[in-house]
């Protein structure tokens, strides 16, 4: 496991969209080749969307030969409600980027048959060889896509009703109105993830700071889903100083002394141009 | 966002399917117009406009229902894409007078619907002044309502301004030709006019005899009445806005001057005695000639809603500086004014809506998005015609305007396609 400390929330998601970059380049995707990304939604990773929308407008990354599968999806609620995971992917990374719509995986919360939904997916990702990267972000519980405490730690791609505390949280994107609010999702499964070739999770903020000690000082526990990927052959944990809070000084000092190591990974950054051409302009660190 | 004086780059990404997905791509840019739910006034956003037949598409939907890509991708270079301009009160230009009764008015509007493509213009409304009952017997099957393209800007239906208004209040219409319609209503307007099929817009004075039943009669006919050249005080203005009538033809212009005890057809934009659901729109010449600034910013900030920009545009827009013979006048064009010649009195508008857009913006100091829906969405909605022009909804006709932050006009496009480009025009 690697755990990258950067310095705020904006620096995890540069660090987190470099290293995308970076894998997606050094495979060398191409028609016959195609990366596969596991993508979240949710607050966390926007900017690192933002990052990469950058990289792309730059010339310096294409989406061309990138498929990808997203983590999760309400039931019940029209693909074009703003809340949808479909919105949320459109207006904040598919409609600014190059990707093949047909390349592209959400999970349908509409389906006549919502089991037979989720097999077909679970089967589309075998069809594209597995997940190369997974990025993910989680829940102050350590929750990982809709896979809340107490999720089977072996669970795949299924239908969950959400917790009570899910619920309520996300009443403030319906009007406050309970009634409106979705009560079940789909949701890749723990498993699901973990056969991903490697793993990325953004943790960020204070809030967060206990889930991130629970997810790499104690042991594996379904009550904090995201700590599975202790036993994942390669997990990129990217986190900001705050979320640290609640690790042992001696685990933040371990992994800061590391950095040295863990930055060559994103530096050099690569790009699609042709080699020696800088880019357009600087990026903003 | 940079400032972009250069055209718009065009580059074709893939070949070309059936049907045409066309993706103006605006990544630097912004695009304008109420839209995408959001209230009004919308504010300029950064978006790509997809085009598909003619009408404007949601990428979204295309993206997760039919998977596909655009066939081709066009690079707007920063600039501001707007609705297209509807000018709802133009009398001809470029030489071309709509109420000559020629044999061949009908080429006449073409010249002037193909020339007001570089100004914006997408849809107008050809207007005719108070003429005798021979002319519109004759001129009046020759506009039909046409949809617009390459060949021009689209006819939405012609504005008949008189030949029912005051004798005081005429202005420039030759007094031998003004009618009432006393004896018999509306059977006087259809005697005087012939079929009505091709009018969207009648100017009358309220104060006439029998107003009431005519303004109820043609409205039920889908035509928009619009008071003007009149004596009207604001009761009967208000009287015939609750018989239907939804306009006021050049605001200030042609009508009684503002009185606080009486504030006549002005009144009309702050009056509660009207139906609150039917908002009322009104015409400005903002020319800078014909309005002061100062009216035109009491107007806009009493109601900016209704605010619709017109050119009232003469035969002599487009001509250029000099002496012009038009009709039975001799007219000599100085920058934006036209004056008979040899004479101070001015004789017409001849500024073009682009100019009269960026004059409003300057005079009201205004939001750009303020201006440009008074010279697209107001006018479209006055016309209930918001659902497909003045709007770059999803699901709009693709009528719009490509703009530098300057509100030049860089390109026009008529149902997706582009009918008007800086470049093509030499400039």
């Amino acid at each position: 496991m690697k755990l990258i400390v950067t310095e705020n929330y904006s620096q995890a998601s540069e660090w987190a969209a470099k290293y995308i970059r970076n894998r997606i380049i050094q495979f060398n995707p191409g028609p016959q080749k195609f990366f596969t990304l596991g993508l979240p939604t949710g607050s966390t990773p926007i900017d690192c969307y933002k990052k990469l929308i950058e990289y792309y407008n730059n010339g310096d990354l294409s989406f061309k030969f990138v498929k990808t599968f997203n983590m999760d999806e309400y039931v019940g609620i029209p693909r074009d409600h703003p809340q949808s995971y479909h919105s949320f992917m459109w207006n904040n990374f598919f409609k600014h980027i190059d990707i093949d719509p047909q390349n592209t995986h959400i999970l349908d919360g509409n389906a006549a048959d919502l089991q037979a939904e989720c097999a077909a997916f679970e089967d589309k990702i075998k069809e594209a060889g597995g997940i190369e990267l997974f990025l993910g972000g989680i829940g102050p519980d350590g929750h990982i896509a809709f896979n809340e405490p107490g999720s089977s730690l072996v669970s795949r791609t299924r239908v969950k009703t959400l917790a009570m505390d899910t619920i309520l949280a996300n009443a403030r994107f319906f009007q406050g109105d309970l009634s409106k609010v979705p009560t079940m999702a789909l949701t890749v499964g723990v498993g699901t993830v973990m056969d991903s070739r490697e793993v990325m999770i953004l943790i960020t903020g204070a809030h967060k700071a206990f889930a991130l000690y629970k997810a790499i000082e104690e042991g594996v526990n379904h009550m904090w889903t995201v700590s599975a990927f202790q036993q994942h052959p390669k997990v990129v944990f990217v986190c900001d100083e705050d979320a640290t809070l609640e690790l042992k000084v001696k685990t933040v000092k371990y992994f800061k002394g590391l950095m040295l190591v863990h930055s060559k990974l994103v530096d050099p950054l690569y790009s699609m141009k042709e080699e020696g051409r800088p880019s357009k302009k600087p990026y903003s660190d | 966002m940079p400032l972009v004086t250069l055209l718009p780059v065009y580059h074709l990404l893939l070949p070309s399917f059936t049907p045409r997905d066309l993706w103006l791509k605006d990544s630097a840019g912004r695009a304008g117009g109420a839209g995408r739910g959001r209230p009004s006034p919308t504010a300029l956003s950064r978006e790509d406009l997809w085009v598909r037949e003619g009408r404007i598409l949601d990428p979204e939907k295309l993206f997760f229902d039919e998977r596909r890509l655009a066939d081709e991708r066009r690079d707007c270079g920063g600039c501001i894409l707007a609705p297209g301009f509807i000018d709802v009160q133009i009398n001809g230009g470029f030489g071309v007078d709509f109420s000559l009764a020629t044999e061949d008015v009908g080429s006449g509007v073409a010249v002037v619907a193909q020339k007001i493509l570089a100004h914006g213009v997408t849809s107008f409304c050809p207007t005719l002044v108070t003429s005798p009952p021979e002319v519109y017997h004759k001129v009046l099957p020759q506009i039909p309502v046409k949809k617009g393209g390459p060949h021009g800007a689209g006819v939405l239906g012609v504005h008949l301004e008189g030949p029912f208004i005051s004798q005081q209040k005429r202005g420039a219409h030759p007094e031998a030709h003004l009618r009432s319609y006393e004896t018999n209503a509306f059977q006087d307007v259809l005697a005087t006019y012939g079929p009505l099929d091709s009018v969207r817009i009648l100017t009358l004075a309220p104060e006439l005899g029998r107003s009431q039943e005519v303004i109820r009669e043609l409205t039920s006919r889908g035509i928009c009445v619009s008071l003007g050249h009149s004596m009207a005080n604001l009761q009967t203005a208000e009287d015939a806005v609750r018989s239907g009538a939804s306009f006021i033809t050049h605001l200030f212009n042609a009508m009684l001057p503002f009185h606080h005890r009486d504030p006549g057809i002005v009144g009309l934009l702050t009056s509660d005695r009207v139906p609150p659901d039917r908002p009322i729109f009104y015409g400005m010449i903002a020319d800078g000639i014909h309005t002061n600034p100062a009216a035109l910013r009491i107007a806009h900030s009493a109601h900016p809603r209704g605010m619709v920009l017109v050119t009232d545009a003469i035969p002599a827009l487009g001509l250029g500086n000099g002496r012009h013979t038009l009709g039975q006048q001799v007219v000599e064009v100085d920058g934006l004014s036209a004056y008979v010649a040899g004479t101070s009195t001015l004789c017409g508008s001849i500024a073009p809506m682009d100019v009269c857009v960026r004059h409003f913006l300057q005079a009201t100091g205004c939001s750009l998005e303020a201006a440009l829906e008074a010279a697209s969405l107001h006018p479209a909605q006055l016309l209930g015609l918001e659902q497909h022009k003045g709007t770059l909804d999803f699901g709009a006709d693709a009528d719009f305007v490509v703009l530098d932050d300057a509100l030049h006009v860089q390109a026009t496009y008529i149902s997706g396609e582009l009918v008007w480009q800086a470049t093509m025009a030499g400039q």
